[in-house]
């Protein structure tokens, strides 16, 4: 659905985005995760043929976001970043505006509104001014307006910025929703987001994409040095000689814990997951267990790192 | 087509979803009503020579409404679609840059039209008090609207112009007002420089929107004028169908 292959916008003394590479197919929901000014509102605006890149190709169903400019923006619904509306409009009023902008004809713009305004749970405000709606709603507004030509495509651009964590939760649920039936790419800095409702992550960071892959996949490459920790009830010697020549570890951490427990750190060889291990030993010993983790990275940490690591490197 | 009227109708809906519009309309029919007030002070005084309805595009009234509106119309067009960010929701749908502007100018031009329709009050007034029938006579009624049209029409593109250069409404008001005084101003140059340089006192005279519209409301359809505002118009929607262009290939 989108391939970017090189693409590269250099604003007078600054580079936005620098020779970004990738691709998302059909039915993906793929979130592009970036610090502030990562570049990712610059993307999404090249891809919507907002703005030209200075180097490289963009297409989006197969048509040059520059050439073919007209038939790229029939086919995206583009959402862009604080979910610019007519405030003075009413909500259906403002729809089929923007249906019939989006060359729909009379009757079937007519269809098409009441369809999303079903779908995005917007027929009780439908003669509402829009500007007197809350921001939950008019989020609603903007995603109704992106999907009301049936797009191939739709982009949102920080889609639940500024919203309260209940109107984050619900305009999250309806991402999700239209990720069933669409491609949709979102951008936004908020990890969880991007955990919850996507497939996909790319992160940006300075221009250039940092890490691509799915989020499982992310996180389980991250996980390699899982560490697993308990907390047991047992006589600190005990406890290291009962760990010491099992397979698998790597290494081995017993400290003192509060009363009569240990603090037990395993670090394993291969990623392995020793919590089932730990545990046998203990069922094997009688002791008693009072916890049982295993450190896992969250896409936060991979961020973390992966950012922090790129500016450490620059620096 | 239908996009193109979709987007009209936006654009005179922007002016009456808000007070401006109404606030607007109200602003010119007071002056409309002063120009009456002050018309009639004039025919008591008989001071005055020439025809009666000349009266009424001398006085300062007029002016005060004609060069001030189209700024005051436009100046929202682009400035404020830029500075809300609607513009580039417009932008990315496929409207054609050109659908865009001829929008913006025909829903000023509608606006600027209607706004004008209290002046047909005012003269209809004037010939049932006077019974005078040079007022609201048909040819000069015509022509003094045509006038007003086409004046209107090439300040309203040059309005259009400045909005598309700025994001700040402010700022769009105050060139095109410039812009439209200036034209102004060099028409009233035959009059100040008089006796001076012949060949740039008829050069001044071809611009003078005041000749304008002295000829078109004496019922004169001269097309040098018309020639005139029609290119000036065509002239400026070009240059912002290329400012639209120009900032979305930047």
């Amino acid at each position: 659905m989108i391939e970017v292959k090189d693409l590269t916008k250099r604003y007078p003394g600054r580079t936005a985005v620098n020779g970004l590479t990738f691709s998302v197919g059909r039915g993906e929901v793929v979130g592009f995760l970036g610090p502030n000014g990562a570049g990712k509102s610059t993307t999404m605006r090249i891809l919507s043929s907002f703005m030209p890149a200075t180097s490289g190709t963009a297409r989006v169903a197969g048509f040059d976001v520059f050439h073919q400019a007209d038939e790229v923006r029939r086919r995206i619904g583009y959402m862009p970043e604080n979910n610019p509306l007519h405030l003075d409009m009413r909500v259906r009023e403002y729809l089929k505006f923007r249906a019939r902008l989006k060359g729909l004809g009379w009757r079937r713009s007519r269809e098409r509104v009441d369809t999303v305004l079903r779908q995005c749970g917007l027929i009780d405000v439908e003669r509402r001014i829009i500007g007197q709606l809350s921001k939950g709603y008019r989020q609603r507004v903007g995603l109704a307006d992106a999907l009301v030509h049936e797009p191939d495509l739709v982009i949102l651009d920080e889609p639940t910025i500024g919203l309260d964590p209940n109107q984050i939760r619900a305009v999250r649920a309806l991402i999700k929703e239209v990720g069933r039936s669409h491609t949709v790419l979102l951008s936004t800095h908020i990890l969880s987001e991007v955990e919850m409702t996507c497939n996909r992550v790319l992160i940006l960071n300075r221009g250039t994409i940092i890490a691509a892959d799915t989020t499982e996949n992310l996180e389980r490459h991250l996980s390699l040095d899982g560490q697993v920790v308990a907390e047991i009830a047992a006589p600190l010697a005990q406890v290291r000689e009962a760990f010491r020549d099992l397979p698998g570890v790597a290494r081995i951490d017993v400290s003192e814990a509060e009363g009569a427990y240990v603090r037990l750190a395993l670090t394993p060889k291969e990623g392995e997951d020793l919590r089932p291990l730990v545990f046998e030993q203990v069922r094997q010993n009688g002791w008693m267990l009072r916890e049982l983790t295993r450190s896992r990275h969250s896409l936060e940490d991979i961020f973390v790192h992966l950012t922090r690591g790129r500016k450490e490197e620059l620096l | 087509m239908a996009v193109f009227l979709a987007l009209v109708r936006r654009e005179l809906g922007v002016a009456f979803n808000s007070l401006t519009g109404y606030v607007v309309v109200a602003v010119v029919l007071l002056l409309s009503g002063c120009s009456l007030v002050d018309i009639v002070t004039k025919l008591n005084g008989g001071r005055e020579a020439g025809p009666v309805v000349g009266l009424f595009y001398r006085s300062l009234y007029f002016w005060l409404i004609l060069l001030p509106l189209p700024a005051v119309i436009t100046m929202r067009s682009f400035a404020a679609e830029r500075s809300s960010g609607t513009y580039e929701s417009l932008m990315t749908t496929p409207v054609g840059d050109w659908q865009v502007v001829l929008s913006k100018y025909a829903g000023a031009m509608l606006f600027y039209a209607l706004a004008w329709l209290p002046l047909l009050a005012v003269l209809a007034v004037l010939r049932q008090v006077t019974h005078q029938e040079a007022f609201l006579e048909l040819r000069a009624t015509v022509g003094a609207y045509l006038g007003i049209g086409l004046i209107g029409s090439t300040f309203i593109a040059m309005g259009c112009f400045a909005s598309s250069l700025t994001r700040s409404q402010l700022v769009a008001c105050m060139l095109s007002f410039l812009m439209t005084i200036g034209l102004w101003v060099i028409g009233l140059g035959p009059a100040i420089s008089e006796g001076a340089d012949a060949t740039a006192s008829r050069l001044l005279t071809h611009v003078s929107v005041l000749r304008h519209m002295d000829d078109f409301a004496a019922g004169i359809l001269d097309s040098r004028h018309i020639v005139f505002h029609v290119t000036g118009t065509l002239l400026f929607l070009f240059f912002t169908v290329r400012v639209v262009e120009g900032r979305r290939w930047k």
